[in-house]
């Protein structure tokens, strides 16, 4: 049979969860990253990162509103997945991602932005006009009242939900790798560090991701950036990337060391199928060379510029390493047989409902979205002062 | 509560279409079939086994098994003397149309495994399905209503054995369901009952006289992967260390 080494299960040649389920985990571990990322400002006082705080809450909602769209898409009936919601099946960990994805929606990132955003959209809804105008009044939700008074109550309010956001968060993500983790019939997904290595993994990704947009956005509007706290991210990202490549590095020790039935199989896939997606761009592209270079400016001084690159370079490759990471677990758990006799391979479409193309959009997706949400609510601290100056006089 | 006309024309059209969705999930039976009264199971007697593939052949008759996917097939070992870790194996087109000769010069044993789902009693396809179209039934079936399954493949991935598989119309999950529109009426399932040599045999393990009593009494008998304590009920005879 093409593209078959040695005996799979006739059923299992081709495989059923596609591109689409790689970009599910990546894109929620992007969400809960960025929202641990901004809740170090609000809930662990890091005043250094503050700048990046409010983007980093938007780039959270974008990723999010784009989550389930890999798995609707993916699904063969994507016009049941309500069931999930009318009749969960209590005993399946897939069943509670409805309510994990609705309750962090709903609960938690939306309400956060709105109790933060409130002044500034009260002050917008008497500054702008037409359509804009409009739209900022309905974002009040008829709520226009900014005392002071009102907006510490804001201020209270949203430190809770920070606070309830950061446990949040790592169920949002720490319930995704416990998809994988549970999977007895699986070896290479079953690993109760699954949930750990995917949170860790997820706040490295989502804190590379908003260091980026962050430089991005800065040289697109041609301000200078903030060192002090593209430093600090950097700072947080490199200790978290080094306790994220410990826990991968004990799995795989673990593995290596107990060689159970599972491990020559295993062991032969990653030599071969996973070789250039595991070994090279995974850990040694992904994760050593981001891991060197940030810890590199840990050490040494250098200029502000060749941090810059550095940041840009690590930031960009390590987003490449988590998406590798992805992919090698959930593609390469289906590459080998639960025989362990032998190993498929996974053809990707190109313009198919699981394809290359739909991939990429997906991916595109969230930074459209993020630029209509950066349009709709600035924020940057020059922005609000310059609204705020013009709403003076309406006082 | 007074029920008038109007209520009475409101309720009746709305219980009808509350007990046509109550019945969707409830497969036929046979009128004097009791579901509580049986646990069905299966038992595979491999030297019986010779590699024919008629069991698999009827059922992609009886069940309408699309191209490529199996709702059971037969595997063949080849096992030299010393080496039970690295058994060769073969299943070309799912054993259907039988098995290449074997050259006289070989050596090892040979023999072969018939598969299908084991219809586990503590299923992990049933126990990860996120909306519950995957069950048992009462009888011990892991069955799928196929009107409800939204094809995420989950069952898919949890089945230790590659039982199931997304049927490629249908867009939902499929599997051997032991011919339950079968066996409800009385009959034997397809392999059961198109298998020549009798190496595939349906068990009722609640009935007592279920001749399966008697030979699990007399036989060793195993599971596939015993470590994944699924409580699987197709039970082989003389199965062989090497069968994964």
């Amino acid at each position: 049979m093409p593209g078959v080494e040695g005996f799979m299960y006739p059923n299992e040649v081709s495989l059923y969860w596609s591109v689409l389920i790689v970009l599910y985990p990546y894109i929620t571990g992007l969400v809960a990253g960025a929202f641990i990322l901004a809740s170090l400002v609000r809930v662990f006082r890091v005043e250094a990162v503050g700048p990046t705080y409010r983007l980093a809450l938007l780039t959270a909602l974008a990723f999010l509103i784009v989550a389930p769209m890999p798995l609707q898409l993916h699904l063969g009936h994507p016009e049941r997945s309500f069931e999930m919601y009318l009749t969960p099946h209590r005993t399946s960990a897939m069943a509670m991602f409805g309510f994990v994805y609705l309750w962090y929606l709903m609960a938690v990132l939306t309400v956060e932005i709105w109790l933060d955003y409130r002044g500034d959209i009260v002050m917008m809804s008497q500054t702008t006009r037409g359509w804009r105008r409009l739209l900022y009044r309905v974002l009040t939700l008829g709520s226009a009242n900014v005392s002071e008074r009102a907006l510490h109550i804001d201020e209270r309010v949203g430190w809770f939900i920070t606070l309830i956001g950061v446990p949040s968060a790592i169920l949002l993500h720490g319930y995704v790798g416990f998809i994988f983790g549970s999977i007895k019939a699986n070896p290479w997904w079953s690993s109760p560090l699954m949930p750990v290595v995917f949170i860790f993994s997820a706040m490295v990704s989502g804190i590379a991701a908003v260091l980026l947009l962050y430089m991005a956005m800065m040289r697109l509007r041609r301000e200078p950036i903030d060192m002090r706290c593209v430093d600090t991210i950097a700072q947080y990202m490199l200790y978290i990337f080094i306790i994220d490549f410990s826990l991968e590095m004990l799995d795989l020790i673990h593995r290596i060391y107990e060689a159970d039935e599972s491990f020559r199989s295993l062991d032969f896939m990653v030599h071969t199928k996973l070789w250039s997606s595991q070994v090279v761009l995974q850990i040694c592209i992904g994760t050593l060379v981001p891991i060197v270079l940030v810890g590199l400016v840990q050490v040494t001084r250098l200029s502000s510029a060749v941090r810059k690159r550095i940041y840009a370079i690590s930031g960009s490759l390590t987003l490449i390493g988590v998406l590798a990471m992805r992919w090698n677990v959930v593609i390469g758990g289906q590459l080998f047989s639960k025989s362990f006799l032998g190993y498929t391979t996974y053809k990707m479409g190109l313009a198919t409902r699981e394809g290359l193309l739909v991939s990429i959009a997906l991916i595109i997706l969230p930074l459209f979205i993020l630029a209509a949400l950066v349009k709709l609510l600035p924020p940057w601290p020059q922005k609000r002062q310059e609204a705020a100056a013009a709403s003076a006089p309406a006082h | 509560m007074n029920i008038t006309r109007r209520h009475l024309l409101i309720l009746l059209p709305a219980a009808a279409v509350a007990w046509e969705s109550v019945l969707a999930g409830t497969p036929e039976e046979a009128p004097n079939y009791k579901k509580t009264d049986h646990w069905w199971g299966m038992l595979i007697d491999i030297p019986k086994c010779i590699g024919c593939g008629n069991c698999v052949r009827a059922c992609q008759a009886e069940n309408d098994v699309p191209d490529g996917f199996f709702r059971t097939w037969v595997e063949r070992y080849h096992v030299e003397d010393w080496n039970l870790a690295n058994p060769e194996v073969i299943s070309p087109d799912g054993g259907k149309e039988g098995f290449p000769s074997v050259a006289e010069d070989s050596n090892g044993k040979y023999f072969f495994v018939p598969k299908l789902c084991n219809h586990c009693a503590d299923s992990p396809c049933t126990q990860v399905c996120p909306v519950g179209a995957t069950f048992i039934s009462p009888d011990g079936v892991v069955l799928v209503d196929q009107t409800y399954c939204m094809g995420c493949a989950y069952c898919v991935q949890a089945c230790p054995y590659g039982c199931r598989y997304i049927h490629p119309q249908k867009r939902v999950a499929d599997k051997c369901t032991l011919c339950y529109h079968r066996i409800t009426k009385g009959l034997t399932t397809a392999c059961c009952e198109a298998c020549p040599t009798g190496a595939r045999q349906l068990a009722d393990l609640k009935n007592p006289k279920d001749p399966i009593h008697a030979f699990l009494k007399t036989h060793t008998v195993q599971v596939l992967k015993p470590q994944m304590a699924t409580g699987a009920k197709v039970f082989y005879n003389a199965l062989d260390g090497s069968v994964r």
